[in-house]
């Protein structure tokens, strides 16, 4: 693969550029260090990564497709990364959130990519992370990532995020209970979708009591109609209200190197996993039990000349 | 195993989607990931979303006689955007005698009613596997 060429292919926004370039690192395909190491990071460090997140029916790529719509209104590129669970059976996956963003297929500044979480342990976070700096670099002022935000694998990526939108929509009670002890922590602001629907006040209510400061409580909170655009461009403005304040208060920039732990660390336990896997396959170890196995394991791995070349 | 991504979409204005859909469990069941698109597609639109997704392959779904004019217009379009190197792959209805034709305008295959889904994925896979080839 000619990185440079590619480079200068995703950094020009073409879309074949940006979408191999994302392969690349998916894959963890040769050259994916140098592409990335060579990406703009003036645009990284301008980019807004937006975590869109909730349970799955909250309406969660309806508000993506009109959130893109109001930014393309301001002429602003933006860059969409779906994640969708793989199948823990055949390790495949049904990527379908693009059907409810088609409206923006042909927008050249709109760059929407489908991912699947592959069943991994780590990388996952890793690849999203990545995708969202290739499409900054390639132009992208805002990127959305969008994702269940049910499960470790996806709270992580949920705290990749500059500013996180949870979005719930009435009726989902249990759901919303279920996810009370993780995503609701996180959450920057909250979208109350579907909200011409019974019992969307009183969700609002409810979530009201979510976020500790009374201040800006009024603020974080947003009410949507998506399938009909109500309400999308207060969200927006209040989305980037945030992104302004966090930016000021450094709260942006803390989040962004926690995210660079994070990475590494994903990264790191892939890379590992994948060198564990490969000495499974000739156990030399006689243990009857897996944590005795485990131990000798990773001792015969600390103690081994790595080669660099292989991982 | 390597993953490929897929594209199964629906051209043109018939909204019968049990293939397509039936077309992409399928797949995905045989480990592929699978980017549906849905009803009701333009030929260009599925030609960007193939080029997006970075699929290494493309099949289309017609049940109602669109396919003589919608699946050469989507190797049309992929070729207009600089990526006729993404097959595309047919199935639906389709009588025997426009197979040839279709070929002729650069379907890599068709299925017509009756093919194994064995067949269809085995298609599929060779396909995938030599785009991935043709990769730098």
């Amino acid at each position: 693969m000619n990185i440079p060429h590619l480079l200068q292919q995703l950094h020009g926004g073409e879309a074949r550029g940006v979408a191999r370039a994302i392969s690349l690192v998916e894959d963890q395909l040769p050259g994916a260090e140098q592409l990335l190491a060579g990406l703009d990071r003036q645009r990284i460090e301008k980019v807004l990564i937006l975590g869109l997140t909730g349970p799955p029916g909250a309406g969660k790529s309806t508000l993506t497709g009109e959130l893109v719509g109001v930014l393309r209104r301001q002429d602003i590129r933006v860059g969409i990364i779906a994640i969708d669970p793989s199948s823990p059976i055949s390790g495949g996956a049904l990527l379908g959130d693009r059907i409810r963003m088609m409206q923006h297929a042909l927008d050249p500044d709109v760059v929407i990519r489908s991912m699947a979480t592959r069943g991994r342990l780590g990388g996952l976070c890793g690849s999203a992370g990545a995708a969202a700096r290739i499409m900054a670099a390639s132009g992208c002022r805002v990127v959305i990532l969008e994702t269940v935000g049910i499960g470790q694998s996806e709270m992580d990526i949920v705290r990749l995020a500059d500013l996180t939108a949870l979005v719930l929509a009435p009726g989902f009670g249990d759901d919303i209970q279920a996810m009370k002890a993780g995503i609701l922590e996180v959450a920057d602001l909250l979208v109350v979708n579907k909200a011409d629907q019974a019992g969307a006040r009183r969700l609002q209510l409810d979530m009201g009591t979510v976020f500790s400061d009374p201040g800006d409580r009024e603020d974080r909170i947003c009410a949507t109609v998506a399938s009909e655009g109500a309400g999308i461009e207060t969200l927006m403005e209040r989305i980037f209200f945030f992104e302004q304040l966090y930016r000021q208060d450094g709260r942006l920039q803390e989040r962004r190197r926690r995210s660079f732990t994070l990475e590494t660390l994903d990264w790191a336990t892939e890379m590992v996993k994948a060198r564990l896997q490969e000495k499974m396959k000739t156990p030399r170890f006689e243990c009857v039990e897996p944590r005795q196995a485990a131990l000798e394991l990773v001792r015969g791995l600390v103690n081994e000349k790595v080669n660099y070349k292989k991982i | 195993m390597k993953k490929y991504r897929v594209l199964i979409g629906k051209p043109g204005l018939d909204g019968h989607d049990r293939g397509a859909k039936f077309i992409a469990r399928a797949l995905r069941d045989a480990g592929f990931e699978v980017i549906y698109t849905g009803i009701r597609r333009t030929p260009d639109e599925i030609a960007a979303a193939a080029i997006h997704e970075d699929v290494a392959a493309v099949g289309l779904s017609s049940m109602s006689g669109g396919h003589v004019r919608l699946f050469p217009a989507v190797v049309d379009a992929l070729s207009r955007a600089g990526a006729s190197d993404i097959p595309v792959l047919g199935g639906g209805i389709i009588p025997a005698e426009d197979v040839p034709a279709m070929i002729e305008a650069g379907i890599r295959q068709i299925f017509t009613p009756g093919t194994k889904v064995e067949t269809i994925i085995a298609a599929f896979t060779e396909a995938c596997a030599q785009q991935h080839g043709q990769r730098e």
